[in-house]
């Protein structure tokens, strides 16, 4: 059973597994497609129209299904790597280990954003950033001058508080848990620390930053530790919504799995906590 | 940009008023074609813009026609020199692009100008994405 572990508990040799894994994805073409995936429910998922991936309820399980495709072709590569998350309201300063040259490398250098150091840096030679939206091929950052803070513990707590899952119209405006944690509403969660992070992350095509998956994986993380509070609250809409994806219908693009089939990580994986 | 973060400087009126008189962050002649005020948000469409921002051309217009395929600009297209940019509009009115996707700002002449500010001089490229 796969174990997704906090990346600051990662041994040295875990976080040379977990890159060498994405590297290998990336060299074989098979990282890009999920980059390009991304962006095309980004791009397409609308306030007023069909939302699937984004701004919608099933953000949250259409990530956890995105995560585990992606954590499966890493373990095709590696089956010892799992996903690991990060906890961006403990490790909230550039200086934490996650941005260290041994694992994704630092911030990018005042002129253009560019990273310097790691393993997906441009001038080690194996992370060309393909799909893009600009005529850049270098992975950037510009940690924290987006926004400021990443945030606190408080505020996640606030958010973990709220007992209903999503509200109508169940898109950017709703209150509820998930908007609250996708961050279009309130103290914002999610979408903060793309802000925060800058560079691609801040982009449609924020796959392309490996840290993608660590925050998603944190942000799935908090959906389980939010349906341990609130047992008695489900996901909704359950049924008959135009443009949404209610508990029993299924997600495109994999139109074989339901909301109500991806509520239980446990079926999947397990936290380093639990 | 120094000070407040971006989010805060692009949904202050005043942030965007000294942007836009700063005539040193302009190319020549920009000036005569900056719009003086923001469009204001109503319940159609904002209204047209055509300006140079930090050297580059923006342009935004209500979107005629059936502007479907990957577009969902909420009606409205953007242009950065002549590239269409992807434009979306949130539910509350605010508007995000996909350069600047997690970031709402209050229209889409704030969304162009963030978007030139990313860019960094960098082409945009026509979506979607290649």
């Amino acid at each position: 059973m796969t174990v997704r572990k906090n990346q600051a508990a990662l041994t040295a040799d875990e976080k040379r597994r977990f890159t060498g894994a994405v590297l290998e994805l990336k060299r074989s073409g098979r990282y890009d497609a999920f980059v390009r995936t991304h962006n095309a429910f980004i791009m397409a998922d609308t306030d007023t129209g069909a939302r699937t991936g984004h701004r919608s309820p099933s953000f949250l399980p259409w990530h956890r299904r995105f995560l585990l495709d992606f954590e499966r072709a890493l373990q095709s590569v590696d089956p010892s790597v799992a996903l690991p998350y990060w906890d961006w309201s403990t490790d909230r300063t550039v200086r934490a280990a996650l941005w260290a040259p041994d694992f994704l490398g630092g911030t990018g250098r005042a002129s253009d954003g560019r990273v310097m150091d790691g393993p997906f840096a441009a001038a080690a030679g194996e992370w060309p950033v393909s799909v893009r939206v600009d005529g850049r091929t270098f992975l950037r950052r510009s940690l924290g001058a987006g926004v400021r803070e990443l945030p606190t513990r408080a505020e996640v707590e606030s958010v973990l508080s709220i007992r209903t899952y999503d509200m109508p119209p169940y898109n950017s405006a709703s209150d509820g848990f998930r908007n609250h944690l996708e961050g279009w509403r309130g103290v914002n969660l999610h979408n903060r620390v793309h802000v925060w992070v800058g560079g691609q992350m801040a982009t449609g095509v924020s796959p392309n930053d490996p840290v993608f998956w660590l925050h998603h994986a944190f942000v799935d993380k908090l959906w389980a530790e939010w349906r341990r509070r609130h047992p008695d609250a489900g996901y909704v809409p359950t049924g008959g919504t135009p443009d949404v994806v209610d508990l029993d219908e299924t997600m495109k693009p994999w139109n074989d799995v339901r909301p109500a089939d991806l509520l239980d990580h446990t079926a999947f994986y397990t936290f380093d906590d639990e | 940009m120094p000070g407040p973060t971006r989010r805060r400087a692009l949904s202050s009126a005043a942030a965007l008023a000294a942007a836009a008189g700063a005539g040193t962050l302009l190319a020549p002649g920009a000036r005569a074609a900056t719009r003086p005020h923001e469009p204001e948000h109503r319940h159609g469409a904002p209204e047209s813009f055509d300006e140079v921002y930090h050297g580059r051309r923006i342009q935004g217009r209500p979107a005629t026609g059936s502007g479907h395929h990957h577009e969902h600009g909420g009606g409205y297209a953007v242009f950065v020199d002549g590239v269409p940019l992807h434009l979306m509009r949130n539910a509350d009115g605010t508007w995000i692009s996909v350069v600047t996707h997690y970031d709402p700002v209050p229209t889409p002449l704030a969304a162009a100008r963030a978007a030139v500010d990313e860019l960094r001089g960098a082409a945009l490229l026509p979506f979607p994405a290649n």
